[in-house]
């Protein structure tokens, strides 16, 4: 009970500031519109207003100061406004409109979903392939640390370029995006889980005359698997933002990359906002749902208690 | 072969040395080591850190391998007795899978040398009576107190029958009541499995206590100053540590380590 109300201390804390942030950062705009209408504006020529700060101009018009967190296209777009556009876009909209956000999370999601499945597979045949050779340990976890330097949205329109012109299109190039991202995440758990166990361990395995593959199964795997999820939950959490870059250089049509895209050319910021807080609303859902897995897999392990 | 076998000792070093080669130079963990350890013997080794007790326990589980001299294990080198499941090693941690139960943990051994699905039930019930855990087979490693998590890691150790045990010390992390509790439920073991055990301590009460023959052990190089075997009947309740043959040992013990530390 305490923590919650801890919780939503802080989240009232960011919405007020919110709301304060939205006065100067749109206040300009207002009193543009405010002067088409008709109104006294302080100082009046649109000359001396640029030249003077956010700050001042709120001060001689606070008249528009409610009108700053109801602009159709604000600088910063004030919470309820983005709530309103999340509320109609989501469940004010039928599933299958090109303008709802269900729609769009959707097709970022099966490339997110089939990305992690992809890069988390990968990143677990790597960790296995390199725990047990001392070539591969050496070779190609180097190569894995170099890939995540790369900035991904330099790459990204490389993939889709190269596999567009082997005519791979549509949901591939965005999940090899994805996988390209979380893989590494999943190499890095993993080769650490698998190397978890002790010496004591190990050697008690030998003591059984033990063979690798049953060392594998029997101890290597289970002891990884903490490892594993907390590795899986940072993999889908990066899962989604390749999906979401990767829809930004195609210029795609749907997905909420593409929401975002279309937004920004049309000056759209309430619908940047709604689609940036749509991500960030699917990837808590996501991390949580692999929470959910976790604390049911290792209770059935007996691990957790 | 057949008619020697029954006189032959179990466990045979001649001469065994073992240097470990550092960064520092050579480590000469254990120099010109001479025992025979016959079949039901309970064998103590003790001696300060760094003296090779443990070392030497673990040479004849093939966990290391000796620079020089010879080791046999039941007529073979460690490493073939290895292979053939000849010992059951207890380490100083119980080492148990927390995502295992009790009764799977046992099984864990049984497991990997192909026992079957019936067997191993039966072999489980077995070594859990044995080392008085019957009902807690079902039970996670985490819901049992040190002392209970070492007994499993011996009945672990007891399951695939082995007729060697041996125990790199294995009660070492414990207090010292539970540790009476279990150096008595182990003799009490051990007369009813006639099995030949090694058994690494510190502790010289627990060495006396328990063996038939003591392994007195000096450090740098690491070598045995002197076996004691023990005139201390093979029944042994608690109280036989106050009488005048256990203080006499005890003290035979304790001046074996004190001669292994005059010349350094």
């Amino acid at each position: 009970m305490k923590s919650i109300l801890a919780v939503l201390t802080v989240v009232a804390a960011i919405v007020v500031l919110w709301y304060a942030a939205c006065v100067p950062m749109n206040i300009k705009g207002v009193l543009v519109e405010a002067e088409r209408a008709g109104a006294e504006v302080q100082p009046p020529s649109a000359k001396d207003r640029r030249d003077m700060s956010e700050f001042g101009l709120t001060i001689n018009n606070n008249f528009a100061i409610p009108a700053t967190w109801e602009q159709a296209r604000p600088r910063l777009p004030a919470p309820h406004q983005v709530a309103v556009e999340l509320w109609n876009t989501t469940v004010g909209k039928k599933i299958t409109s090109k303008r709802s956000l269900i729609y769009h999370g959707w097709v970022t999601l099966s490339a997110t979903l089939l990305g992690f499945a992809i890069g988390t597979g990968l990143g677990i045949l790597l960790a296995v392939g390199i725990v047990h050779s001392k070539v591969m340990d050496m070779s190609v976890m180097p190569w894995a640390i170099v890939s995540q330097t790369i900035p991904i949205i330099a790459l990204a329109p490389m993939i889709i370029v190269v596999l567009y012109s082997v005519g791979v299109q549509g949901i591939i190039p965005k999940a090899v995006i994805s996988a390209y991202l979380s893989f590494f995440p999943v190499v890095v758990g993993m080769v650490k889980g698998l190397r978890s166990p002790d010496h004591m361990q190990l050697d008690l395995l030998r003591t059984y005359n033990a063979s690798k593959s049953q060392g594998f199964w029997k101890l290597r795997l289970p002891a990884s698997m903490p490892y594993l999820f907390a590795s899986l939950k940072i993999g889908i959490a990066a899962s989604l933002v390749g999906a979401i870059v990767g829809e930004l250089p195609t210029g795609a049509v749907a997905g909420l990359g593409a929401r975002l895209l279309a937004g920004s050319y049309y000056g759209q910021t309430v619908q940047i906002w709604s689609a940036l807080f749509a991500a960030a609303i699917l990837a808590a859902c996501l991390v949580a749902l692999l929470g959910l897995i976790e604390r049911m897999v290792l209770k059935r392990m007996g691990i957790a208690s | 072969m057949t008619t020697e076998n029954t006189t032959q000792p179990v466990i045979e070093a001649r001469q065994l040395d073992l240097t470990f080669q550092t960064n520092d130079g050579p480590v000469h963990a254990l120099k010109d080591v001479n025992l025979e350890i016959n079949k039901g013997d309970f064998v103590s080794f003790i001696g300060p850190s760094g003296c090779g007790k443990t070392t030497f326990l673990r040479c004849i589980a093939a966990l290391e391998t000796p620079t020089g001299g010879s080791l046999s294990v039941n007529g073979m080198t460690p490493d073939e007795a290895r292979r053939n499941r000849a010992y059951g090693y207890v380490f100083q941690a119980a080492g148990l899978y927390p995502w295992r139960t009790i009764a799977k943990n046992i099984k864990l051994p049984l497991e990997i040398m192909g026992y079957s699905k019936s067997d191993q039930d039966k072999r489980v019930n077995d070594v859990l009576e044995l080392v008085d855990l019957d009902g807690f087979g079902g039970k996670y490693p985490w819901q049992l107190s040190g002392g209970m998590q070492q007994r499993a890691s011996i009945a672990r150790a007891l399951a695939f029958d082995a007729d060697i045990l041996l125990m790199d010390e294995p009660f070492g992390a414990l207090d010292e009541i539970v540790r009476d509790h279990l150096n008595e439920q182990l003799l009490e073991l051990w007369a009813r499995t006639d099995k030949t055990i090694g058994f690494v301590t510190h502790s010289i009460p627990e060495a006396v206590y328990l063996s038939t023959k003591i392994v007195v052990m000096s450090p740098r190089p690491g070598r045995i100053t002197d076996v004691i075997e023990s005139p201390l009947p093979k029944e042994r309740p608690l109280d036989i540590r106050d009488t005048p043959e256990f203080i006499e040992v005890a003290h035979r013990v304790r001046e074996g380590l004190r001669a292994g530390h005059a010349d350094d």
